[in-house]
């Protein structure tokens, strides 16, 4: 473990971000993650790259846009406030077919809300966020070291799809310290031939825009859009299983939600009740298939939330009334004790 | 083994750095560890606390609400976290800034005047690393390799002239 550092999850993906080649951060501080911000203030000037503090939000969405349009590779981190003003342009970067790292360490809301940690931007992130038929690729890391692998693999992502990805983290992941290793699998990025890099008169321009007034055309890169995101779903959908192969209740959870419900499987299961948990790595796309496989044994899931119940929607598509759905939940900031979630396998959640 | 350690004083009494070094410590002995801080107002002057785990099993959740071992540095973090500590835990408390005792009797109660004895020894802001070696000589006993190591990794290149002092602090909590 010689290799291994202590560092903060929004530290880790700082500094997995610059591995990863991303030579440009544009953001706006908010509480629980501005140590990204900082981090990208001291690093980006010593590797010749760019760290701008944009005059908000919006403003730093789009810097984002315009990197990528250039073929950099490019970031903005915010906290779920903030993330709602980005939306308009998460959304125009799906209709420029730009690649991007959004990250969101999430807090309570709605509103200004508070800023301990939550999971209630479920929806924003999976269904939209901004306007028109997108979607965005979501990962919920759920330790810093995924934080920092996810972070790689969300600039490939981007870059081999063209579109944004958004990791999506809470406001514990952001602020816990653990181990981390930053021997990371770091792929080059690929040749953007549709990037405004110049032309030097030699080909015709590349024109990057998400206007299409033709309603015919837009129609056709929505279809085309949706064949993509139909890949994806096939191809790049991650999870873990803990305990499932037996397990007649299965808990859904991500992220921090993820680590309490691990220890309550593991104290259901030293008193012998048959328990497992699916942790959701991507939230879009969603483990739909190994939820739905699950139900054919499983009698009863669990959806634990840092929400009022977002996830669970999925979880109820995914079961498709093969068995029961239940929350644990706790909102606002707050987060369910390994206790709660025992109490729920023991003797249901709310219904 | 898992020990769940809380540790909650006065924001600037070295909370989070006492965590840090533990957390450090575990790893530079090949366990599993996490370190969350609080991070809300109290950073601002209030309470401040942080939830350290150090294990030989990966580390779940990283929350502690049930410490084996609390360390108290001011009233208010004795009195919310008190009864939080599970029975045969570990409560170290300093009894130079908590002018009550434990309550509680299913646990051992350890305390300490770590902030006058700071005073005494010239390491005024040390209160903290005192207190931490208090718990390790529980924990582990004083072992100069391993703490040194921690103390390297924890302490900035900057501040690297403080090592010996914090060495020298936690030598004097082990001793009591």
């Amino acid at each position: 473990m010689a290799d291994k550092v202590l560092m903060k999850g929004n530290e880790a993906i700082a500094e997995a971000a610059i591995l990863a080649g991303c030579k440009h951060y544009f953001g706006y501080p908010i509480t629980p993650q501005t140590e990204i911000a900082a981090y990208m203030a001291k690093r980006m000037p010593k590797i010749g790259g760019t760290f701008l503090q944009a005059e908000s939000e919006i403003a730093a969405i789009n810097m984002v846009y315009g990197a990528a349009s250039a073929g950099m590779r490019v970031m903005t981190s915010s906290s779920s406030p903030g993330v709602s003003l980005k939306s308009e342009g998460i959304s125009y970067m799906a209709g420029s077919d730009l690649p991007g790292l959004i990250v969101n360490v999430q807090r309570g809301g709605p509103g200004l809300g508070g800023i301990q940690p939550s999971q209630s931007d479920y929806f924003q992130a999976t269904k939209g966020g901004g306007h028109g038929d997108y979607h965005l690729i979501v990962i919920a890391p759920d330790s810093v070291q995924e934080m920092a692998d996810y972070t790689v693999k969300a600039f490939d992502l981007a870059d081999k799809y063209r579109m944004p990805v958004m990791i999506l983290a809470d406001g514990t992941m952001g602020q816990m310290m653990e181990p981390v290793s930053l021997d990371l699998d770091i792929k080059p990025a690929p040749e953007k031939p549709w990037a405004t890099t110049g032309t030097n008169c030699e080909r015709k321009h590349n024109i990057i825009n998400s206007l299409s007034l033709v309603p015919e055309e837009l129609e056709k890169l929505n279809f085309e859009r949706y064949e993509k995101y139909a890949h994806i779903q096939e191809t790049e959908v991650m999870y873990e299983e803990y305990m499932t192969e037996d397990a007649e209740t299965i808990i859904v959870a991500f992220g921090i939600a993820a680590r309490v419900s691990k220890n309550a499987v593991a104290a259901a299961r030293k008193e012998g009740i048959k328990v497992g948990l699916i942790r959701p790595i991507t939230l879009w796309p969603f483990p739909t298939e190994v939820i739905s496989k699950a139900a054919d044994k499983a009698k009863r899931f669990i959806s634990v939330e840092l929400s009022m119940g977002q996830m669970i929607e999925d979880v109820k598509l995914a079961v498709n009334g093969k068995a029961k759905v239940e929350l644990c939940n706790r909102a606002g900031g707050m987060i369910p004790s390994p206790e709660q979630v025992l109490e729920a396998i023991k003797n249901g959640g709310a219904e | 083994m898992t020990k769940q350690i809380l540790i909650a004083g006065f924001g600037g009494q070295g909370i989070l750095f006492a965590g840090k070094f533990l957390a450090y410590k575990g790893l530079t002995e090949d366990k599993q560890v996490s370190w969350l801080p609080s991070y809300g107002p109290e950073m601002r002057g209030g309470t401040a606390s942080c939830s350290v785990i150090i294990s030989d099993e990966p580390v779940g959740s990283p929350i502690v609400s049930k410490p084996d071992v609390l360390i108290a540095m001011n009233i208010p973090s004795l009195d919310r976290y008190e009864d939080s500590v599970v029975p045969g835990g570990v409560i170290i408390a300093d009894s130079a800034l908590i002018d009550r005792h434990v309550k509680r009797t299913d646990v051992t109660a350890v305390e300490i005047p770590a902030t006058t004895l700071a005073s005494e020894n010239n390491m005024p802001t040390l209160a903290n690393m005192i207190i931490t070696g208090k718990l390790l000589e529980i924990l582990d006993g004083f072992n100069e390799e391993s703490i040194r190591a921690a103390l390297g990794k924890v302490i900035s290149a900057k501040h690297a002239d403080m090592l010996e002092v914090n060495l020298k602090a936690i030598e004097i909590g082990s001793k009591l």
